[in-house]
């Protein structure tokens, strides 16, 4: 099963090198990563999605602990929570396929940020399965580029993730 | 030199003008040797000394000497020479030349593993730094507290491959508990600080401190200011065991009626094997010790059932298959304890306590997890249990208890280690014979220490160890040549005391070279070579999988003459092929007359021998292998 996790890690050279190591070292899989420094400049986040059954998310979350950087590590879907990916996809627009790419944009409710006389780059934002159905809808052939930021995610209502 | 660091200049600036330039910092070093430059003391208006101003290198060996450090192990080379010319000028820490580094790191690990006490570690960068790596993976396989310091190359060097440079950070990364690279000279003393304390606490573990050339420059000084604690909002290690968590162990231990105390390493490194040992009397319960855990319970006990696990006995085996209760404390249910997890003790409710969460539930499934320090949960948990039994007198069950003694008595007697075994003239060495004959010539009050392979097994079966830490050995890692650097380091701990380093031929040859630093350090080790020659281990494999097809596991054409060889290094040594002379060797290897003197008793045994029991691969277990034709498979003989 899919798993948001959120790690709360020390902003210091190595920390995240220990993260990525766990994973390949214990043979836990990372489908997406991202990490960024928090308002407190001392703390790093970071959001990874793992599939894993709920045994080897539990050793994990274990195991993210003993990294001594880390201050704390939440499983978000675990309970409610929002998660969000920005995308950015580059798409050949020619002749009648145009309006259409155009359209699909608008039912995704993704902008279009730049425009050629034969291509559109279209940015897109929402959960990571939102955007695997946009692509599935504007067909691969169309597809020239694609980058996606990896899925970020916090908790819904009064629960928070803090050193 | 004071003025071109802007660091020194920022200390003037500060200092308000009460420098002593020049000052003695080191107390009674060599004044003539030490560069004048290299420390002053910072004054405060009223003359009070609020910090001196040190080298790296100086502070580095003072912060050592200020987290009680007694020895340092290592190697000097290019990066670490700064460091090495600090060594030079204190004298409060010896520093140990050893004759590869990563003899170095054994040594340390068993200086820790013997005293309890954090084991030092330095080596260069590069060549120096990979060679120690075999040893901290074997530390950090075992958790044991070591810190590792590596020279680097300078930090404007470092990505540029220079000279003697590898990334040691990321080398090490997957076999230490934490490491640190250095960035400035002003960070040492805190690093070192940190290290130690990450070190040794929770699940304690090596942490490799990595040092920059830049950052000891003599030339650079900073004031030292070792912190006299550490707080880290990302590591806070658990202490005591969930009350409510503890009180359901209590009632399960109490209601058990064929239950087993399964204890490891955990016992030992926690302090805890009193504790243990008391409770476990309180209980009647019989115990058992992982390879890491001996010690933990008295092996002289009439409650011990020796080792568990694939070469663990037979009672022990069998009692852990049919117990309804496993009281398992600082144990981490490795591969080599369980044989297959999916046939694990179905019957039996599982007590957990370990340290460290991640150990709980890893491998089988705890129903009363406890983390915590083993000696604090054992505490909560004895006051607990004294309460219960005086509440509830017929707790635990007498009567059943009785029933499950006279089962495990009926297993031992069936099948369980001969203790005694005898000398026939004629009749060749079994290796066996030697760890018993150690035994009785030491009378049980040695150090062991041990290789990896057949002879290791032989001496955790056979060498009954009375008090924890006395069995020294490399368990989870298995590193071959661990045996002798590990004595030489459990000798400078206790040099008064008697070492055994029970080895191979195979393992011996791994790390011989430090017969050299014997010499060097007048260690007086007392090596007894199981000698079969051969690999002794992967023969028996191969013989049992592998329709007895010797795949390079013999050498016995080109085996060195070990007594020319021991004598060569300025030692003595003996070789004895004849199982009447055994014991008489054995005793002049150990006698006063060579107290002080590095002894090798090479021991010719019958190469044919396997270790028995051994577990039948993917079975449960109570599958075993009990001899060369005796099987014991799913309740049956076969």
């Amino acid at each position: 099963m899919r798993h948001i996790i959120a790690v709360l890690l020390e902003n210091e050279a190595g920390a995240l090198s220990r993260v990525v190591g766990l994973f390949a070292q214990r043979n836990y899989n990372i489908d997406s990563l991202t990490v960024a420094p928090t308002e407190d400049a001392t703390l790093s986040r970071l959001t990874l999605t793992t599939a894993a059954d709920d045994k080897k998310i539990e050793q994990i979350i274990k195991h993210l602990y003993k990294v001594i950087e880390v201050v704390k590590v939440i499983d978000l879907s675990e309970s409610d929570h929002v998660e969000r990916e920005l995308m950015l996809v580059k798409v050949r627009a020619e002749g009648i396929a145009r309006s259409e790419i155009k359209r699909t944009c608008e039912i995704f409710r993704g902008q279009i940020v730049d425009v050629t006389s034969n291509s559109y780059t279209i940015q897109l934002c929402g959960p990571s399965d939102k955007l695997d159905a946009f692509i599935r809808a504007i067909g691969k052939t169309t597809i020239l580029e694609v980058v996606r930021s990896g899925a970020s995610g916090i908790s819904r209502g009064e629960k928070i993730l803090s050193a | 030199m004071l003025g071109v660091n802007p660091k020194n200049i920022r200390l003037l600036q500060v200092a308000s003008g009460k420098l002593q330039k020049n000052q003695s910092v080191m107390g009674t070093v060599q004044k003539t040797l030490r560069p004048p430059q290299s420390g002053m003391n910072v004054t405060t208006d009223k003359g009070q000394n609020i910090a001196e101003a040190l080298s790296g290198g100086d502070i580095l060996l003072r912060a050592l000497q200020d987290a009680g450090v007694e020895y340092i192990f290592g190697y000097p080379g290019g990066c670490a020479l700064h460091i090495y010319d600090a060594i030079f000028r204190q004298q409060k820490v010896e520093h140990i030349l050893v004759r590869h580094e990563q003899a170095a790191t054994h040594m340390a690990d068993a200086y820790a593993r013997a005293t309890g006490r954090p084991g030092v570690v330095l080596v260069t960068s590069g060549p120096g730094a990979t060679n120690a790596i075999t040893g901290i993976a074997t530390a950090h396989m075992d958790s044991i507290p070591m810190v590792v310091i590596s020279a680097q190359v300078p930090n404007p060097l470092i990505g540029t491959d220079a000279f003697q440079e590898t990334d040691m950070i990321g080398i090490s990364r997957p076999v230490v508990k934490h490491s640190f690279l250095v960035k400035d000279c002003g960070e040492i003393a805190g690093v070192v600080k940190k290290a130690f304390y990450i070190a040794t606490t929770g699940r304690p573990g090596p942490v490799v401190i990595d040092v920059p050339k830049d950052t000891t420059d003599p030339e650079i000084t900073v004031p030292y200011v070792f912190p006299e604690s550490v707080s880290m909002r990302s590591y806070n290690p658990a202490v005591r065991g969930n009350g409510r968590q503890i009180r359901k162990a209590v009632n399960a231990l109490l209601g058990a009626k064929r239950p087993v105390i399964y204890t490891g390493g955990g016992v030992i490194q926690g302090n805890a094997a009193e504790l243990l040992t008391r409770i476990a009397h309180k209980l009647g319960f019989p115990v058992t010790n992982t390879l890491m855990g001996l010690g933990g319970f008295p092996g002289n006990d009439e409650q011990f059932l020796g080792m568990l696990g694939m070469h663990g006995t037979y009672e022990a085996n069998m009692a852990m298959h049919h117990a309804d209760v496993i009281f398992a404390v600082g144990a981490r249910f490795d591969d080599r304890v369980t044989n297959s997890p999916a046939k694990f003790c179905l019957d039996a409710t599982i007590i957990h306590i370990d340290v460290d969460p991640a150990s709980i539930s890893k491998i089988i499934n705890a129903h009363i997890p406890i983390v915590g320090q083993v000696a604090s949960v054992l505490e909560d948990l004895e006051g607990i249990l004294d309460a219960e039994m005086e509440r509830q007198p017929d707790t635990p069950d007498a009567g059943a208890l009785d029933q499950w003694w006279q089962q495990i008595r009926s297993w031992r007697e069936a099948h369980g280690l001969d203790h005694d075994m005898h000398v026939e003239p004629g009749k060749p060495i079994l290796p066996q014979m030697v760890v018993q004959t150690l035994y009785r010539v030491t009378q049980g009050n040695a150090y062991v220490t041990s290789d990896v392979g057949q002879h290791q097994m032989f001496a955790a079966q056979y060498y009954k160890f009375t008090e924890p830490r006395r069995w020294i050995n490399s368990g989870g890692l298995g590193t071959m040549g661990f045996g002798l650097p590990a004595a030489m380091g459990v000798q400078f701990a206790f040099p008064d005391s008697v070492v055994a380093c029970v080895t191979g031929e195979g393992s011996f040859m791994m790390n011989m070279q430090e017969l050299s630093t014997c010499l060097q350090y007048r260690l007086p080790v007392k090596i007894v070579n199981i000698n079969n020659q051969s690999l002794g281990m992967v023969k028996q494999w191969q013989d049992m999988q592998y329709g007895g097809r010797h795949s390079h596991s013999t050498y016995s054409d080109s085996l060195p003459d070990f007594k020319a060889l021991l004598e060569a290094f300025g030692h003595v040594g003996f070789k004895v092929d004849k199982a009447e002379d055994l014991e008489p060797a054995m005793r002049e290897a150990f006698a006063p007359a060579l107290k002080n003197r590095t002894v090798f008793v090479d021991c010719w045994v019958d190469p044919h021998e396997h270790v028995y029991p051994m577990a039948v691969k993917g079975g449960s277990m109570r599958d075993m292998y009990l001899n060369k034709i005796t099987t014991y498979q799913q309740g049956d003989y076969i």
